[in-house]
């Protein structure tokens, strides 16, 4: 990486109280404090959130795109973890 | 023990997903072509959004009103934040901001010609918004559905924030073109200028652009130049008779059988001529990037140091 060019973040802006942190995009800035003032001024000009969260892009481990298949695959035959999986006699209600 | 995926080959696959309209994401494997080809589109995309801030900051300082800068302040800081989604989105693709930016200033990478166009009356703030960002729209809604996520994404924020652009704009004109006589034969001095080089913004003819057909089939392009600058007609020619302006274009009528408007022929050399750098204002736009950058390198050292440093005295303490 070029020695000039300010390590990357990831941005999560909560948009309400009670709502999670939602990825939002990325942004550059030489610290943590820097990064969240970007944030605010790139991210959430329009009230887009109450709550900012940034994380050194290189401190992000993510799954295998190749892998996928073998370690997600496994949740697709399983309905039975689903409610919809269960028949329930039209008589019985509240369930 | 052949599986469906042996047989078809990794570029085939890639063609199945982009077929079945599903996303491609950063680490997903993608035919070099495609990379390129994104890379191209979304920096100069990028380019664009940081150059046209330079047409209207020539005007921040003798906006007519405080409510008028204010406007104009909130949508250039607008497109500074429209650049940083789109260079965002093209750094996952493995470019670098520096490499994009020395590529801008190199003139190896283009930006949209139409920043070319100097802005020379107030009545061009109105045309910038109502007519620039009006085409700018055109082309960006189909890609809030192109078929690289963090492209699409970008563009999905940049839309909701463009359409204000626009409305200001035909705000500006509509003003003017209820005041005096002075103001409305400055509306339509400047929608005679803006015409045809907003039309140029949607690309050269089908015939004329190799690359469209390739950007059909990935999806990163889902209309062709040719079909949007038609819709652009469409949509304008009603709201300039709204405001009581003339298009600049005799041939403009509408065709019963077609359902759409006719329309002349743009000037296919002007616009190589200011693709290849030579229209009114490339030097000088250029030129102002480069100085924005080299003025800014100290800002950029002092904050890389005095992280450093802060780093460092919160190691000590720990």
């Amino acid at each position: 990486m070029n020695q000039s060019e300010w390590p990357l973040w990831e941005v999560f802006i909560r948009s309400k109280q009670g709502l999670d942190h939602k990825h939002v995009g990325s942004l550059h800035a030489a610290d943590a404090t820097m990064a969240v003032q970007n944030a605010r001024d790139v991210y959430t000009r329009r009230l887009e959130g109450v709550s900012i969260w940034v994380v050194e892009s290189k401190h992000i481990h993510a799954s295998n795109p190749d892998d996928s298949e073998a370690f997600f695959d496994p949740a697709a035959d399983k309905v039975y973890r689903h409610p919809t999986f269960y028949e329930v006699p039209d008589s019985i209600k509240h369930m | 023990m052949e599986t469906l995926e042996q047989v078809l080959t990794p570029e085939e696959q890639f063609q199945a997903r982009i077929d079945a309209d599903v996303r491609i994401e950063p680490k997903d494997w993608m035919p070099e072509a495609y990379r390129k080809t994104l890379i191209r589109q979304i920096s100069q995309h990028a380019h664009s959004e940081l150059v046209g801030m330079l047409p209207e900051g020539n005007w921040i300082t003798r906006a007519p009103s405080l409510k008028r800068k204010s406007i104009l302040l909130a949508k250039v800081q607008d497109e500074a934040g429209h650049g940083l989604y789109l260079y965002s989105a093209a750094e996952t693709l493995g470019t670098t901001r520096d490499q994009m930016l020395a590529d801008l200033h190199s003139g190896k990478a283009k930006y949209s010609s139409i920043f070319n166009y100097p802005t020379l009356s107030w009545a061009d703030m109105g045309c910038v918004g109502w007519l620039v960002d009006g085409a700018a729209i055109l082309n960006q809604v189909p890609l809030c559905r192109t078929s690289y996520g963090p492209y699409a994404r970008a563009m999905v924020r940049v839309c909701k924030e463009e359409s204000f652009h626009q409305r200001q704009g035909f705000e500006i004109m509509q003003t003017l073109c209820e005041g005096a006589p002075e103001q409305k034969a400055m509306a339509q001095e400047a929608l005679n200028r803006w015409w045809w080089p907003t039309l140029m913004m949607f690309g050269p003819k089908d015939a004329d652009s190799p690359n469209t057909e390739q950007s059909m089939k990935w999806r990163i392009k889902r209309f062709t130049n040719d079909e949007l600058r038609q819709k652009f007609v469409d949509m304008m020619v009603p709201q300039a008779e709204f405001l009581g302006l003339t298009v600049p274009d005799e041939k403009v009528k509408w065709n019963e059988e077609r359902q759409a408007y006719d329309f002349g022929e743009v000037n296919w050399d002007e616009f190589w001529a200011v693709v290849k750098g030579n229209g009114l204002c490339n030097q000088e736009r250029l030129q102002a990037r480069v100085s924005a950058h080299e003025e800014g390198a100290w800002v950029r050292e002092a904050a890389n140091a005095h992280a450093a440093k802060r780093a460092a005295r919160e190691a000590v303490a720990a």
